[in-house]
């Protein structure tokens, strides 16, 4: 690891200007990057005792503090009861221990899973822009089929993610005295021909907190994540849902996607494709259909495509009660 | 490599030459499972000033003053901010229970209790530990006491080669503490960040469900 100074300022004035710093929360993504020369900060800013906590249900929706640890979050009543999909979708990341040191805003900024980023030995356009996509002709059964670029094929590694941009979740940014709101949707950015630029982040700039709107679909929402191993593995391909239901019939849908591109994943098309319709299998088989279009498989992960739409079934079925 | 126990075996079942085999493997288990923290150890202490300040202080050297907790005992340690928890553990304060397998996150041998939670000792940078209380393998035997989880590990052969099995009895412990004793797949759901080369797994899971009931004391 290489040498950095400390601090841990009490309040954002004390925080100051990023340049070559970098935030630290719980630290599960940063000191494992840092061992590996991935990142290599000249000074770490200890945020732990930044006023950017609380979890708390109103009218508004659901606010939940930046600090806040990812198994806090997962366990919190209201969490639970209103938003079964956020819940579900940290349990199923990481271990006990991680979700235990975790937080939410280090979830949400976590870097990708790509062994090629994580290997300072070879070129990735990620870690180092310009020097080329070692995953494109390379091991790439664990990446991306939707939202690549020549330039990386990466996937987006949160689950959380996932279920907030399903959710249509924002966030709260902080720098210098004034915030700003984002849409998560928009927050992350499709790699193009920049995947080392991964957020609307600006330098020295701070998530605070993560607000999710009140919904007549949330409560009933659930994650379906699939995997090599059954825990303590990142997807192959997940599915954050959310349905309204009046009777038999769907009002309204909310869908998105993880393990299978760049960024997190709405699926509009599936998403249209259950609105007014009838509450059965037959309605979810052909929505999943659409699941998986304008897919880019590469030589290993062409499976994806087919699981993915396999996927929407089984969490569609899973939240309709008909599993 | 020896054959693993079936989970039908009785957990003290005496096989053939089973008795010398679990008296070794106890004497093992003791040394892995902390007891050795009896003997009194040669610490390498710092001078501790009377007020030592709770945030890191920095010296000339770069070197950070940083106090921490561990198992109920002030340390205070002039490190450098590189310096991880589980290496000022192990190579500052000599409490070399806790163990590096992986030294990045993924293999659990290295978990110890922050604020009665598990954690990773190789992912917490120590000077963000301060202030902080921390509970090594070393912390759960009351003297020649063992605790629940340790003894029930001896009693259920939770451990082959041993290495991981400090981080295991870490995270055994918060399995009960934290109520997750439900049924055999949320104690491996639970469990899932401490690898097992050896493949102990089902003897592990025996292991927690005979420690559970004795914990509920508030032992430990």
């Amino acid at each position: 690891m290489r040498a950095f100074t400390y601090k841990a300022p009490s309040s954002f004035s004390d925080a100051g200007e990023a340049g070559k710093s970098n935030f630290i929360a719980g630290g599960t993504t940063m000191i494992d990057l840092m061992k590996l020369e991935v990142m290599t900060p000249e000074q770490l800013v200890d945020i732990n005792h930044l006023p950017m906590r609380g979890i708390e249900f109103g009218n508004e929706g659901l606010r939940i503090g930046a600090l806040e640890r990812m198994s806090a979050v997962a366990a919190h009543a209201d969490v639970v009861k209103n938003y079964p999909v956020i819940s579900e979708a940290l349990l199923q990341s990481a271990s006990t221990q991680i979700r235990n040191m975790a937080s939410m805003g280090g979830n949400l900024l976590q870097r990708t899973r790509c062994g090629y980023f994580r290997d300072v030995h070879t070129p990735c356009n990620k870690r180092e822009p310009g020097s080329g996509c070692s995953a494109l002709d390379g091991e790439n059964r664990m990446h991306a089929i939707l939202g690549t670029s020549s330039s990386c094929v990466a996937t987006h590694a949160s689950d959380l993610a996932v279920a907030l941009v399903a959710l249509d979740a924002s966030i709260r940014l902080h720098h210098g005295g004034s915030t700003r709101l984002v849409s998560l949707d928009d927050f992350y950015l499709l790699p193009g021909e920049t995947p080392d630029k991964e957020t609307k982040l600006k330098p020295g700039e701070l998530i605070t907190e993560i607000l999710v709107p009140r919904s007549p679909w949330s409560q009933r929402s659930t994650y379906v994540k699939i995997r090599d191993r059954q825990s303590y593995e990142f997807a192959l391909t997940s599915i954050a849902v959310a349905l309204d239901i009046d009777g038999n019939q769907i009002k309204d849908a909310r869908i998105a996607a993880g393990g299978v591109a760049t960024k997190p994943w709405k699926l509009p098309r599936v998403r249209e494709a259950l609105i007014g319709k009838p509450l059965n299998e037959q309605t979810f088989d052909a929505a999943a259909k659409l699941a998986g279009e304008g897919a880019k498989p590469l030589k290993q992960n062409g499976f994806k495509v087919e699981l993915l739409q396999r996927t929407v079934t089984r969490a569609l079925m899973k939240v309709g009660g008909l599993a | 490599m020896r054959k693993r126990a079936n989970q039908e075996d009785q957990p003290l079942s005496q096989s053939e030459n089973g008795s010398s085999r679990r008296e070794f493997l106890g004497r093992l288990a003791a040394i892995s499972a902390g007891l050795t923290v009896a003997t009194p150890l040669a610490r390498a202490k710092q001078a501790v000033g009377k007020s030592a300040p709770k945030a890191p202080s920095k010296t000339e050297s770069g070197l950070m003053e940083v106090s921490l907790k561990i198992n109920g005992k002030n340390e205070t340690l002039r490190i450098d901010p590189r310096v991880t928890l589980l290496d000022a553990l192990r190579d500052r304060i000599q409490l070399t229970g806790t163990k590096k397998g992986c030294d990045h996150g993924q293999c659990g041998a290295c978990t110890v209790h922050i604020d009665g939670k598990s954690a990773l000792s190789c992912l917490t940078l120590a000077v963000m530990a301060r202030g902080k209380e921390i509970t090594t393998i070393e912390g759960l035997a009351k003297g020649d006491e063992l605790h629940p989880v340790q003894e029930a590990f001896i009693a259920c052969d939770g451990f082959q080669c041993g290495y991981c099995t400090s981080g295991q009895i870490m995270s055994a412990v918060a399995c009960i503490q934290d109520g997750h004793i439900g049924s055999d797949t949320e104690i491996r759901e639970f469990m899932s960040g401490n690898l097992c080369r050896c493949g102990a797994y089902p003897n592990i899971v025996d292991a927690i469900k005979m420690a559970a009931p004795k914990m509920k004391g508030g032992v430990a």
